[in-house]
């Protein structure tokens, strides 16, 4: 293709022009989008510096309650009357406990669920199970942030919260249903859909033929698929784990539904209370907090929390790209993004 | 491609295998089919309950105050919203988006410049829309753009038709850059070649050979996008200003419109469920089957474009 370029550039001089105008567009918009786009991490970091200054690297650890933490700074004036203390652990424990459970339960029951539909699934279960998964996956989150305050959370509340369990901690906490166990399974179920369809569409680009090969040299059709189909679909298994982490870090809406409304860390020695205490991560906290947007302490304090939440989620990105780079020796699988 | 391979284990032949491989298949079945229970589940339950709770009248008619949930009105005012939005998010996205791909894969001269350029774009795929919400809001109260929406005493408003799309074309951003890029790298270069040497310029090849050859995939992309604008709801509290009805600003027709406030689906649902303002499940359940049936819609060209992409072949 190239050789052509300059042949064209050489032989056709008044086209040239019209040509590299053309590039020369394409170009100025591309950089046009990319310098927006970091033109925008750089003002939210900026906005959110305010925050990160006053409170040093103490902004990631515990101490106190982090929604008196907030409601302070909501009501402190601007100028030298303002208070940026802020210590967003607990919301940093919750998002960290939603992500990577949802994450972990739903890439193995994912992994296994692609696997049944490419290759040991009946014809037409594969027909139906396909079309339903993409379906699935696109359902907006709101849906199902629905369904789960509808139904998981009255569930919860109902049939998995003692009262002798509610009593022993109203002092600390009021127990609804809204839970941690509440968010983990909806987010489970909202973010499995993305991972089967990206993890399917890999292992069905693997070659026919190394399976059969494998086939007859006398190994079982389980083992066949599992070390050569799976390792050789790697990359889509990283492509879609990573994309599946992203939407269950920045998810916001659906949480603020089903996880409940104040900033508690769960507490793993607390046993089976864990999983029935609410809790509400760095995403649910900006849209909960979003009416106090007019104080300038509370905005810089939100973007603060903005920036760590975007950081997050570029250097996932960034590092899902860089574990992939590698595994692509043979060939590529699961190369888009869906 | 399945056709070619043998029928699937049954449980005699998987009865010599070793125990671990036994119990691999074992578990990838019980997922698999809890996983159509579950699904199955799900979307009989939304039907179930959306068909018993949606009137037909909900459809035109606009939210409305009442005493109960069969005085409060339909949904009108969001079904337009949730159009309204989604088109102008595609109205920036598709031409930028086109405009990248095209960029990335038949020019991308300087490299380094393309790598960045392709990092960024395949970065932000995946930044939380409630991160681009907040920023929305900052970067539409700003001067420069207060007339995009209402102003009072000379301080913009900054939620609007305008900020909502604007904010929201960042969604569908990457995913129609990846798919129009993987449509254009599907076609082989000796069909560029061939329009080369019928005289043509590189810019007259793109225009009129390869992007009509990537349609699907760039109406792949677009309807792939459409649904995740349609779907997000962070971004729509923050910045369509969060009125039940259409509230024009202005007495231009149509900008008026664009610069005013509404609701979407999305974000009336989230009204509607016990933990919103206006905390009526049942017109909650009615709005998610009209937001599930448009997205079904959508999945539905997806597939169509998606088989047409894999018919064309080139030799």
């Amino acid at each position: 293709m190239a050789v052509v370029d300059e042949f064209l550039l050489e032989a056709e001089e008044p086209r040239f022009s019209e040509d590299q105008r053309a590039e020369l567009w394409l170009g100025a918009l591309v950089c046009g989008v990319v310098v927006s786009l970091l033109a925008m991490f750089v003002f939210i970091v900026a906005q959110g510096w305010p925050s990160f200054a006053h409170n040093g690297l103490a902004w990631f650890a515990s101490g106190g309650k982090v929604d008196d933490q907030l409601t302070r700074i909501a009501n402190s004036g601007s100028g030298a009357h303002a208070i940026y203390t802020f210590r967003a652990w607990p919301l940093i424990w919750s998002t960290f406990l939603t992500t990577v459970g949802a994450v972990v339960i739903s890439f193995i029951a994912s992994l296994f669920v692609a696997i049944f539909m490419v290759e040991f699934a009946p014809a037409p279960v594969q027909r139906v199970l396909e079309p339903v998964i993409r379906l699935l996956a696109s359902v907006p989150s709101v849906i199902y942030g629905l369904l789960g305050v509808l139904v998981v959370v009255p569930f919860i509340f109902h049939h998995l919260i003692s009262n002798q369990m509610e009593q022993s901690v109203t002092p600390v906490i009021a127990l609804s249903g809204e839970s941690l166990l509440a968010a983990v399974l909806i987010l489970t179920f909202m973010i499995s859909p993305i991972m089967i369809s990206i993890f399917a569409e890999g292992l069905r680009a693997v070659p026919r033929g190394w399976l059969e090969g494998s086939i007859a040299l006398g190994v079982n059709r389980w083992r066949s698929f599992w070390n050569i189909a799976v390792l050789t679909a790697r990359p889509a298994l990283i492509s879609g784990t990573v994309l599946a982490t992203a939407r269950a870090l920045g998810e916001a809406v659906m949480l603020s539904m089903v996880a409940g409304t104040t900033g508690f860390a769960p507490n793993p020695a607390d046993g089976l209370l864990f999983f029935v205490e609410p809790t509400r991560g760095l995403s649910a906290t900006i849209l909960q907090y979003t009416d106090d947007f007019g104080s300038a302490p509370m905005k810089h304090t939100l973007f603060a929390i903005a920036a760590v939440l975007l950081f997050s989620s570029l250097t996932l990105s960034l590092s899902g790209r860089a574990a992939k780079q590698p595994l692509r020796r043979y060939f590529n699988v699961g190369g888009a993004a869906a | 491609m399945s056709a070619t391979s043998a029928p699937a284990p049954t449980a005699a032949d998987a009865a010599a295998w070793r125990l671990r491989d036994r119990l691999g298949l074992a578990f990838a079945w019980l997922m698999g089919l809890l996983f159509c229970v579950v699904c199955a589940a799900i979307v009989i339950f939304l039907v179930v309950q959306g068909v018993r709770f949606l009137k037909p009248d909900m459809l035109w008619t606009n939210p409305k105050v009442g005493f109960n949930q069969s005085t409060t009105g339909g949904f009108l005012a969001e079904i337009v919203g949730t159009v309204t939005v989604t088109a102008i998010a595609l109205v920036i996205a598709v031409p930028v988006g086109v405009g990248v791909a095209v960029w990335l894969t038949e020019y991308g001269r300087p490299t380094g410049l393309a790598r960045v350029v392709e990092s960024t774009v395949e970065m932000f795929a995946g930044a939380p829309s409630i991160v681009l919400a907040l920023f929305g809001v900052i970067l539409f109260q700003a001067p420069f753009l207060a007339f995009l929406s209402a102003t009072t005493q000379g301080h913009a408003y900054g939620k609007s038709f305008f900020a909502a799309g604007t904010i929201l074309s960042l969604l569908a951003l990457p995913i129609i850059v990846a798919n129009v890029r993987e449509g254009l790298r599907a076609i082989p270069d000796h069909v560029r070649e061939a329009s080369y040497a019928l005289g043509k310029t590189k810019i007259t090849t793109i225009r009129r050979v390869l992007l009509p050859s990537a349609r699907p995939s760039v109406i792949t992309g677009t309807m792939v996008g459409a649904g995740h604008v349609i779907g997000d709801t962070a971004i729509i509290i923050f910045l369509l200003g969060g009125t039940y009805t259409l509230q024009a600003v202005g007495h231009v027709p149509l900008l008026s419109t664009l610069r005013g406030t509404d609701s979407t689906l999305t974000s009336f649902i989230y009204a509607n469920a016990p933990t919103g303002e206006l905390n009526q499940p049942q017109k909650a359940y009615a709005a998610a089957v009209v937001l599930l049936a448009m997205v079904f819609l959508i999945n539905v060209v997806v597939d169509i474009s998606g088989r047409k992409a894999r018919e064309l072949k080139w030799t």
